[in-house]
């Protein structure tokens, strides 16, 4: 058959052939794969070319801002969903072009950062269509996170805003409500295999027409999750607050017209934009990198590594994400990059540059590099419902590098930090109430993160998730009023389970729960970090320890509080290791776990973590060691073993020469001990992982990435990574089983055999 | 000229070499990795994150598993500070974090004062509102 090759105009009819008979408007490479403003419109152009009165500029932004702080404040107020009472949400305006511009300031960076990429398919695919088209009064509703988006749990409400039959601008709000209607309860599950577990995968449509939500669509939304009544009532809170929010602009454009407000927006990117640019170039040129791994799958333990190298030269900063661990075709852990991309930005604005204004354009000027097919550049067919598990390393991956950079500096935007406490550590849940409602969600112990130490003093206590600092940890007698969960032990600091250092990290808590007054009830949790250490520390301090799920089964603590209420401590240390309660069935287990049912008056408890460490422990204060004693965060043992200081058990008074000589002779010790680092390297240094480690992601060269065929190690090249695709959990558990029943067997053939 | 990398190391533009900032000790080139200055000491991490579940109870103890997880500890050779430390599993290559370009940078701070104490950023400001019990 002949090659056929149109020209001139036959080539041209084809092109539109193609574009207006599209079979599927999938997620858009072309967008999902930009993070940089757009260029300037015609008429920002005009207006930035004729310049601005600052102080005018200054008064349209601080409107603006008010708007979108009491947008917020209205979802906080109204929202239904966990994720809004504890301040999961967002509101933020865009460009025409649907550049974000500004966020509330006490939203949530992340989801800011997000929204842009569906309202520019909006843009692209719905504007010109005859089947739906934008007008006043539209409003647009989305959560798959291909689509744009942090993942699909997020729900967000976009608005044209048009002022003389012109669109001005976009508003939008979001919420993290949680239930979608995913395979397992609560909108997260890790037992995802396909993006099909997922629940709803709402690419942007139109759901409000006059400004009214078409309760038809919104109907078949309430259908398709859990919690049909959160489904609707948030949908309305957000709407409401995107039509004040749209009040509020307008009435900035009647006050001071569309140029100001038009210029102002685009002002506040290209701004922020020389602002970075700067930035950057004050660093010094180079090159400085950081490892992390994630230690599971959700679904089985896997090393995985994350790999980010940035390098500056002039103005330019490259964010270098190769050697990174390959994707998984059938666990949820994926996530593609825009999504990733997010919560970088977000690690950009509330660790390394938080005096920023907070929009997209922070990271115009950095290029990010990714390998296809890696588990951070997802592929679409993926799933990526738990995409947490990368997404919350990168909110913190880019702290250590960057103060690598900075610390040199003659000032200082923020306070120098160690990473944060980076994993989703929560219960997450579903089942149906004491209210008779069917629910799933999670518990807002999700931001109740510590802190890492910083270069001056100790980090907060569970001060916040990594991806906002606003965000509250929730009131449990409201939580108790809605769920039959009942918190057994709340919000005491897990004593021990601490980054050390100079300056310590802030301490996470325990969460001890069960349940009473349901028939049906079951808890899930994803996170990793049981094995392996969840983050680095700095300049010499520790990371985090790991943690772990501890469970009392087949009990029913609320009878053993009946009769013996004085012989139980709410702790899990005590609790595990001195079993106070007979009968029951205790057991630690890494802290991912696939939805399971939990019977009344059984216990699961977990922790919230700690950050990392700052600086060498032996340069501790010791007066503030005795303090952590004081304020049981520390054993004395710690004090003893770890910080090296004497000190009388009773009186807790230090003795200061002791503490001099013991500590002289730990670094005697380290001398001792510590080998030339070339002569380490030769002992150290294996040229592949050890055979035993299933582990993902490049060695020690990024070009090569090793994964897993049929439970295989395979080596792969970076440029032709294939998905990993994961035997069931059970048919492995299963496998092993037989082979150990056929060795039994064999076994007791042969003693058969000898007997005859 | 002076310019404080880290809370530990320095690096010295007149000499071009990396520095302790606990001892003055000179450790190795600038334009080397640092590390090649230091020793390194292979630790089993459940040393400082130790069990806080009995062990013989529990596979899970709060304690990184030492199959997978390597506590690597470097020091200062000369005054035994513990300069950094890297989390890696059994036999990984150490990174290496830190790589610049030093003719770049002595250009960069030809224009800039030597920093002698690193600053540490603004606290928040004091909350006129504290609740206290001082009735």
């Amino acid at each position: 058959m002949n090659h056929i090759s149109p020209a001139g105009d036959d080539k041209e009819l084809l092109n539109k052939f193609l574009k207006d008979n599209q079979l599927f408007y999938g997620p858009d490479p072309e967008i999902m794969r930009d993070h940089c403003i757009g260029p300037r419109s015609e008429i920002e152009d005009k207006i930035l070319n004729a310049g601005l009165d600052p102080h005018h500029v200054n008064q349209v932004r601080g409107l603006i801002l008010a708007a979108l702080d009491e947008g917020n404040t209205m979802v906080e107020q109204m929202g239904a969903a966990p994720g809004a009472k504890w301040g999961d949400i967002v509101a933020s305006i865009y460009t025409a072009n649907g550049d974000l511009s500004m966020i509330a300031p006490h939203g949530v960076v992340g989801f800011a950062a997000c929204c842009h990429y569906p309202i520019k398919f909006i843009l692209k695919y719905w504007e010109n269509d005859r089947t739906v088209g934008i007008k006043e009064g539209d409003g647009f509703i989305h959560n798959d996170a291909r689509y744009g988006g942090i993942h699909n749990t997020d729900q967000s409400m976009m608005m044209p805003v048009y002022w003389k039959e012109k669109l001005i601008c976009w508003v939008s709000t979001t919420i993290h409500e949680g239930e979608n209607g995913a395979t397992e309860p609560g909108g997260m599950p890790p037992s995802a295999e396909s993006r099909f577990d997922e629940g709803l995968k709402m690419s942007p449509f139109r759901v409000v027409e006059n400004f009214e939500l078409k309760r038809d669509l919104v109907t078949f939304l309430q259908n398709s999750v859990r919690d049909p009544k959160l489904q609707f009532e948030d949908m309305k809170v957000k709407l409401h607050a995107v039509l004040r929010l749209r009040q509020r602009v307008l009435r900035i454009l009647e006050d001071h017209g569309e140029e100001l407000l038009i210029g102002t927006l685009r002002k506040n990117l290209e701004d922020v934009l020389i602002e970075v640019r700067r930035r950057i170039e004050e660093l010094p040129d180079g090159t400085t990198r950081v490892l992390t791994f994630p230690d599971s799958t959700l679904r089985e333990n896997a090393l995985l590594k994350f790999s980010l190298a940035i390098t500056v030269k002039g103005d330019k900063m490259t964010c270098d994400f190769r050697g990174s661990s390959p994707e998984f075709l059938n666990r949820s852990i994926n996530t593609n990059q825009a999504s990733l991309k997010t919560m970088f930005l977000t690690a950009y604005l509330q660790n390394i540059w938080p005096d920023l204004p907070q929009t997209m354009s922070v990271f115009s000027p950095i290029e990010m590099l990714f390998d296809e097919k890696s588990l951070l550049n997802a592929s679409n067919d993926t799933p990526q419902a738990m995409s947490l598990i990368p997404i919350f390393k990168a909110m913190t991956i880019p702290v250590i590098p960057m103060t690598k950079f900075s610390y040199s500096l003659p000032h200082r935007y923020t306070a120098v930090v160690a990473p944060q406490y980076d994993q989703p550590a929560t219960f997450i849940y579903g089942g149906l109430t004491q209210n008779g409602e069917n629910v799933g969600n999670f518990c807002a112990d999700i931001n109740g993160n510590g802190q890492g130490g910083r270069s001056h003093r100790d980090g907060e206590h569970s001060v916040s998730p990594p991806f906002a600092a606003v965000c509250d940890i929730g009131e449990m007698e409201v939580i108790e009023e809605e769920l039959p969960i009942v918190r057994l032990g709340a919000f005491t600091l897990a004593k021990d389970r601490v980054g050390f250092g100079k300056y310590r990290g802030g301490l996470g808590y325990e969460m001890i729960s069960s349940v009473r007054g349901t028939g049906f009830w079951g808890f899930m949790t994803g996170c990793t970090g049981s094995l392996f250490t969840p983050s680095q520390g700095l300049f010499g301090g520790y990371g985090p320890p790991v943690y772990a799920l501890s469970k009392i089964r087949d009990i029913n603590i609320f009878n053993e509080l009946a009769t013996n209420p004085g012989k139980i401590k709410f702790d899990i240390l005590d609790l595990m290791n001195n079993q106070p309660i007979e009968g029951g069935r205790y057991s630690t287990h890494e802290m991912a776990m696939t939805f399971e049912i939990c019977q009344q008056g059984e216990v699961y408890m977990m922790c919230q973590g700690t950050g990392a460490g700052y600086g060498d422990v032996l340069l501790r204060d010791p007066a503030l060691v005795i303090k952590d004693i004081e304020e049981d965060f520390i054993s004395h043992e710690t004090a003893r073993e770890i910080f090296f200081v004497v000190f009388d058990s009773r009186t807790l008074i230090v003795d200061e020469e002791a503490t001099k000589q013991a500590r002289a002779a730990e670094r005697k010790s380290r001398l001792a001990r510590g080998k030339p680092f070339d002569e380490f390297v030769a002992e150290f240094v294996t040229p592949e992982p050890p055979e035993n480690l299933p582990y993902y992601g490049s060695w020690d060269d990024p070009t090569i990435i090793y994964g897993t065929s049929e439970g295989k190690r395979i080596k792969m090249k970076a440029t032709e990574i294939q998905s990993m695709f994961m035997p069931n959990p059970k048919d492995v558990k299963i496998g092993k089983l037989e082979a150990e029943l056929l060795a039994t067997r064999a076994e007791l053939e042969e003693c058969r055999k000898h007997k005859h | 000229m002076k310019v404080l990398i880290t809370e530990n190391l320095r690096i010295n533009l007149d000499t071009e070499m990396w520095e302790c900032r606990h001892c003055d000790k000179v450790l190795i080139s600038a334009r080397d990795n640092y590390k090649r200055g230091l020793l390194a000491y292979n630790r089993d991490p459940r040393e400082i994150h130790k069990p806080l579940l009995d062990p013989t109870k529990y596979v899970r103890t709060y304690s990184p598993d030492p199959e997978w997880c390597r506590l690597i500890e470097y020091y200062c050779p000369d005054c035994g500070t513990m300069m950094e430390t890297e989390y890696l599993p059994p036999g990984h290559p150490p990174l290496r974090d830190i790589e610049f370009d030093i003719d770049a940078m002595k250009e960069q701070w030809k224009h800039r004062e030597e920093v002698l104490v690193p600053p540490v950023g603004n606290e928040p400001p004091a909350s006129k509102r504290r609740h206290t019990h001082n009735h």
